[in-house]
């Protein structure tokens, strides 16, 4: 019999089943046989002992080891069945978890744990975690922690079953547990947890061992984040720490501290001489660099720090070897350097010195240390543009190396490396990358950055405009970007802001919108390739209709808009197509006579001079036959769009199609010429637009009486009100057509825009623009009458609608080159240059809403464009206008320093002021233990559950130590009328409670009595539940825990009322290996707590 | 501080992950999907940092195996790389020449050794030596265990 129960077990081993759970039956069976007694009975000589105790140690080994060996091999083995096979064995490690071998339970928490890792939901077997956690042997406890701190989330109720078996492990004379204790609780530490356990955490940084110290410091943080009442009674005890003889744990101080400081750097200030001795003692690059970098945190506030800092930082930086250091100290240098004030000679050494090394770094082969020494780069550019801008040539070479983030760096170095000299060099070299580079991400990142370049502080560094649009256009050009919005704005910026250059844009505008097709590869199909670069047409068509008097040929341009193929154009660009239509209809209108220069037209918008109609009469009456035909073809065309899907459109477009059919029935009937009906379409786009203050909307003041949460409909007779302040403003509006009252609209500053200029003024301007054009050997000339020699070199072909897939060279399409290329002409002739004085450009920068001295600026400007200085001049004004209301400022500064949701805020605490007897941290107090003990227990809370009516007593009673449970039992019952979740927290630690500063914890009180209230809503439910007390307290007195049907029939009758003093209870219980009821018991009742809360 | 750590192989299958700052499940699984794609399309050539979000990544390809942190903005890549390296090194010693079977199969000894060597994210000892001594103590612990257990079970002692 004996043999074959033997031969039964190596076979099953031999097969390995597949669950654990038969071959512990197995096991169980052998050993009820006395198997093994008989192995060792019949064993004489030790060697054999030996033997077969390393065979049986062995089996077990393979029977619990082997199987997290079998799960692995099992995933391995199954690829294609992955998910069903872990179901499988989850189903497995279910079974298992429900033994009672610990052994075997802490074997499937580890299967738990790997299959966690792969992202399987383990949070269902917090409980068994736990059990194995709460484990005496080692082997599980190590296991389980590692589980929990893989799984377990602060804000899980599981954890506070925790804390007293966390507490005993911390304790443990083992270092190794609390070790293990410690790691797990950095990963889960909740609020609660922090405050339980921080005086314990506390006490462990006056241990023997450093290996304990050392931890207990680390810790330390994780606690201040969640509890940060604990920040300032634990501080001292950390101090001391910073000179702790071992290393180990001096430099996890000095991490703790260069953690908190670098949140809340102005507390730690009174720290920096203790700092200041260590760094220049300390060998352990380790703690320098935490060190150097809580100096990086601190000089910004202190000034004369730095001062200090600087001789030793450059030393080390002089000594050091290790990259690390030496990029630290490079680092915390910059920062020293930033906060001290400049002017101070010495310190243009040290950051000569800095760049020096940082060049080093950057021209090192190793990619990081490239990447690094850019990144630093960056840093000083702000403050030290000029020692950056020596190593340009460095920087170049950068954007030509192989690693995409290498060159994104140094792109960001580009922006401060840019002047009025070299930034159409350097942009012609981002457009030629953008051609080499592969992968459509880099390329929008190239194409933002060189916008970002040109338009950094109001275009300061552009000088010609007309290059800038040429590289806008050029950018249209390029293949697959997703910047179109990008390009199209700042089209949109430039024309609005840069009055000059609006013929020139409008005129490109206008090839562009001549020659869509060819220019963005539409095919017929629609829009594919290029899909958010033809955003670029919406900026196009604005310009062009706002800027109509530039127009070189309206008429081809309207047409060439109304194309049926615009119909295939996203909805938004076709909306503002007809919008544009109609006002280079009501230009056409109110101007017959054939295309004017841009040249001949005055700058503003609005009326023509009376004088230039009347000259080439002849020619009005000829256009103004072709037009009539033209209007009914546009209505013919506009049909279409009447009918489009999408609303705007449509809108629009019947909008212009009945303004053409009054104008027809009209001009039929005699009744209006062309021009009055024109003149009167054209008042509807009177008046400049400027670009709006991007926080503008917000400075609006609300207007009094008005309340936006209101109901608009409710009640109806406040509606009327509003409905007569409507039809007041519309009056003012729309009733009086005059330009005055418009101008009143949009306010004083428009009035002042609406300047007519003199005669003489014109003149002026016609010369000095001729004389620009001259200077200017490649300027285009938009019209036949230009002088021939004016022409560009390249014969230009006659424009040819070609539908053609692959992008032309349109003529008259403007290349950036060749202001380059002028640029470096004129640069050659720069010896000539006269002194331009800085104080020009002062005043335009400064100039805001001074639109009647803009014309005179530009004046001065175009002199000036003729002499070119080695800082040459822009040609072009950028306008810095920007409307907001009416007393409103432009702030940005509204975001404070740290994030709302950062826990450092909390930790934003004065630490030298010394310590109220008040601050200490709340210490446990093992209720369980003491209370067996004290003969008066029941007695006491019997008194206090009568009296529970008074509620005074409590916060008097609690500082007295003498009986420590007396207080807590008293506020115990006091609390309990209130809330009694808060029961659990009494239980533990009276403190707290009474201390009332934490912002966190009351507010979580404040969740907890609300989820509370419920249950402690009547009278009743009380009393019920100080029986429940009652029941609990003597079933505390009770030491038989294995009375089984006690405790049912107490859950029956507690159904969860009292579910936390319940939890808290069993908690205890965790400890002493009733686990098993613990889980039990718990689940019971929050089984019956979802069954409550359904209903 | 340290934020997470992941391991994982070529073939983007996670080997080890340790959150030091407390993440949901969702967020947790879709920052894995996300940066391990990101990593395995870099090529070999490219320098082994990256901004991500608010935070810093630091990555490491040693063998089969990606080592990838997350980091704060202020934190020193170098140093973080540093502590990568001693990481690999631990492993090494303790595995004697480690390779990727080594941990997956015995992915609680690799955790065990991270927990050694970090604590909440941060570095607690910079000794080798130190962390491979218990590493080692702690090991022993079990054994003895073990066989005490054994010997108990049966009635030896």
């Amino acid at each position: 019999m004996l043999t074959s129960e033997s031969h039964i077990f190596f076979v099953s081993l031999d097969r390995r089943k597949e669950s654990v759970t038969s071959k512990v039956e197995d096991i169980r069976s052998l050993k009820s046989f006395g198997y093994l007694e008989d192995i060792i009975g019949l064993a004489i000589e030790p060697a054999f002992i030996v033997m077969a105790l390393k065979k049986v140690k062995g089996n077990f080994e393979r029977i619990f080891d082997k199987n997290m060996t079998d799960l692995v091999r099992g995933i391995r083995n199954n690829k294609d069945s992955e998910a069903k096979y872990i179901a499988q064995c989850i189903e497995e490690i279910k079974i298992e978890l429900k033994q009672d071998n610990i052994a075997v339970k802490a074997n499937a928490v580890t299967k738990l744990a790997y299959l966690q890792m792969l992202g399987y939901d383990i949070s269902w077997a917090g409980f068994n975690i736990i059990e194995v956690m709460s484990s005496p042997k080692f082997t599980h406890k190590r296991i389980g922690y590692l589980s929990a701190s893989q799984c377990f989330h602060a804000d899980q109720e599981l954890l506070m079953l925790t804390t007293n078996m966390i507490r005993k492990d911390l304790n443990s004379q083992n270092q190794y547990e609390a070790g293990n204790a410690l790691s797990a609780l950095a990963c889960f530490v909740s609020p609660d947890l922090a405050r339980d356990l921080s005086n314990d955490i506390l006490t462990l940084l006056t241990s023997t061992k450093p290996y304990l110290r050392k931890k207990g410091v680390l810790m330390l943080y994780k606690i201040f984040l969640k509890y940060p009442d604990a920040l300032r009674p634990a501080f001292p005890r950390l101090k001391e720490k910073l000179e702790d003889p071992d290393p180990g744990v001096q430099s996890a101080a000095v991490n703790v501290i260069c953690e908190l400081a670098r949140k809340n750097p102005k507390n730690y200030l009174s720290l920096a001489p203790i700092f200041f001795k260590l760094m220049t003692t300390s060998t352990n690059n380790w703690m320098l660099i935490k060190i150097i970098k809580l100096f990086g945190a601190l000089t910004p506030l202190e000034p004369r720090l730095g001062k200090k800092l600087i001789e030793p930082l450059t030393n080390l930086i002089h000594s050091t070897s290790a990259m690390s250091l030496l990029y630290e100290c490079i680092n915390t240098t910059i920062a020293v350097l930033i906060s001290i004030s400049t002017g101070m000679p010495n310190h243009s050494s040290s950051i000569n010195l800095c760049v020096q090394k940082l060049r080093i770094l950057i021209e090192d082969s190793d990619q990081n240390l490239k990447y690094l020494g850019l990144l630093a780069m960056s840093k000083i550019l702000p403050t030290h543009p000029k020692s950056v801008q020596t190593h340009k040539d460095l920087v170049m070479r950068c954007l030509d190396d192989k690693d995409e983030s290498i060159r994104l760096r140094a792109l960001d170095l580009l922006y401060g490396m840019v002047n009025k000299k070299n930034l159409m060099e350097i942009v012609k070299k981002l457009l030629v990358h953008m051609e080499k580079a592969e992968g459509t991400s880099y390329r929008d990142e190239l194409l933002s950055k060189i916008i970002q370049i040109c338009s950094q502080n109001n275009y300061q560094h552009i000088t010609n405009f007309e290059w800038y649009v040429s590289v806008l256009v050029e950018l249209t050009r390029v293949e697959g970007l997703s910047h179109g919005e990008l390009v199209a704005s700042q089209m949109l910026d430039v024309a609005v802001r840069v009055e000059a250059i609006r013929p020139f844009a409008v005129q490109q505008m206008s090839l562009l919108l001549e020659n869509p097709y060819v220019i963005f590869g539409l095919s017929g199909g629609g829009s594919s390739r290029a899909s958010t670069m033809i955003q670029v047409l919406y900026a196009a068509a604005w310009i062009s209709g706002e800027y109509v008097t530039f127009l070189p040929n309206p008429r081809s341009t309207l047409l060439a808009m109304l194309e049926p193929r615009t119909a295939q154009l996203p909805h938004n660009i076709q909306s503002v197509y007809l919008q544009n239509v109609l006002k280079i209809l009501a230009h056409l209108l109110t101007h017959p006579e054939p295309t004017p220069t841009p040249a001949d037209v005055p700058q503003v918008n609005g009326e023509v001079p009376a004088k230039e109609g009347s000259e080439d009469y002849e020619p009005v009456e000829e256009q103004n036959e072709s037009k009539e035909l033209n209007l009914v073809e546009i209505q013919e065309k506009l049909k279409p769009f009447v009918s489009s899907e999408e609303l705007e459109v449509q809108e629009r477009a019947s909008t212009l199609f009945n303004i053409i059919k009054v104008y027809l029935k009209l001009a039929g009937k005699q009744e209006l010429n062309s021009e009055s009906f024109g003149s009167e379409l054209v008042h509807f786009f009177a008046g400049d637009l400027n670009p709006v203050a991007p926080k503008a909307q917000k400075k609006v003041p609300l207007p009094e009486g008005l309340d936006l949460d209101k109901w608009i409909n409710d009640p109806p007779s406040e509606s009327e009100e509003e409905d007569d302040e409507e039809v007041d403003s519309t009056q003012g509006v729309f009733v009086n057509h005059g330009t005055q009252s418009m101008a009143e609209f949009y306010g004083k500053t428009e009035a002042k825009k609406t300047y007519q200029p003199t005669e003489e003024e014109l003149q002026k301007q016609r010369e000095t623009r001729r004389m620009e054009q001259e200077l200017n050997p490649h300027y285009l000339k938009s019209s036949s009458k230009s002088s021939p020699t004016k022409k560009s070199e390249s014969d230009v072909p006659p424009i040819a609608k070609l539908e053609l897939n692959v992008p032309l060279r349109i003529p008259g399409l403007a290349s950036s080159d060749k202001y380059l290329e002028e640029a470096s002409k004129s640069s050659s002739k720069s010896s000539k240059s006269k002194k331009v004085s800085g104080s020009k450009e002062k005043g335009k920068k400064k100039k805001k809403r001074k639109h009647g001295a803009d014309d005179e600026n530009e004046e001065e400007e175009r002199k000036a464009t003729k002499s070119i200085s080695p800082e040459p001049e822009p040609i072009h004004v950028v306008s810095t206008a920007i409307e907001m209301p009416e007393g409103a400022t432009l702030s940005d500064n509204e975001d404070s320093l740290l994030p709302e949701n950062d826990p450092h805020r909390a930790l934003n605490i004065d630490l030298d002021i010394p310590l109220e007897p008040s601050e200490v941290l709340p210490v446990p107090s093992h209720r369980k233990t003491k209370k067996s003990l004290d003969p008066h227990y029941i007695t006491d809370n019997n008194h206090h559950t009568k009296s529970k009516e008074q509620p005074a007593k409590a916060p008097k009673s609690q500082n007295s130590d003498e009986h420590p449970e007396e207080p807590q039992k008293t506020k115990e019952s006091s609390k309990k009328k209130k809330k009694l979740k808060k029961d659990k927290k009494n239980d533990h630690e009276p403190l707290p409670e009474e201390n009332g500063g934490d912002e966190s914890t009351k507010t979580k009180k404040k969740k907890k009595k609300d989820k509370s209230e419920k249950k402690t809503s009547s009278k009743h439910k009380k009393s019920q539940n100080s029986e429940v007390n009652l029941m609990l307290d003597s079933l505390e007195e009770d030491s038989n825990l294995s009375s089984k049907d006690a405790y049912y029939g107490l859950i029956s009758e507690l159904k969860a009322k009292n579910y936390d003093r319940f939890l808290t209870f069993w908690s205890n219980y965790f400890d002493q290996n009733h686990s098993r009821y613990v889980i039990l018991y718990v689940q019971q009742i929050r089984g019956s707590l979802k069954g409550k809360s359904e209903p | 501080m340290m934020q997470f750590m992941l391991l994982f192989s070529r073939q983007g299958k996670l080997r080890l992950q340790k959150w030091y700052v407390a993440q949901p499940d969702k967020a947790r699984k879709k920052i894995t999907r996300d940066l391990v794609t990101t990593i395995l399309a870099r090529k070999p050539k490219m320098c082994s940092f990256l901004e991500w979000r608010d935070l810093k990544i630091v990555y490491k390809r040693y063998a089969s195996l990606y080592f990838c942190c997350a980091i704060e903005q202020q934190d020193n890549e170098l140093l973080c790389l540093e502590i990568i390296h001693r990481y690999v090194e631990l492993l090494d010693k303790y595995f004697g020449s480690v390779c990727e079977l080594d941990i997956i199969f015995n992915f609680e000894k690799a955790y065990f050794i991270l927990d050694e060597l970090l604590i909440g994210g941060e570095v607690q000892e910079t000794s080798k030596k130190n962390v491979l001594k218990a590493i080692a103590a702690q090991d022993l612990l079990q054994e003895d265990e073990m066989m005490d257990s054994i010997l108990r079970e049966h009635g030896l002692i």
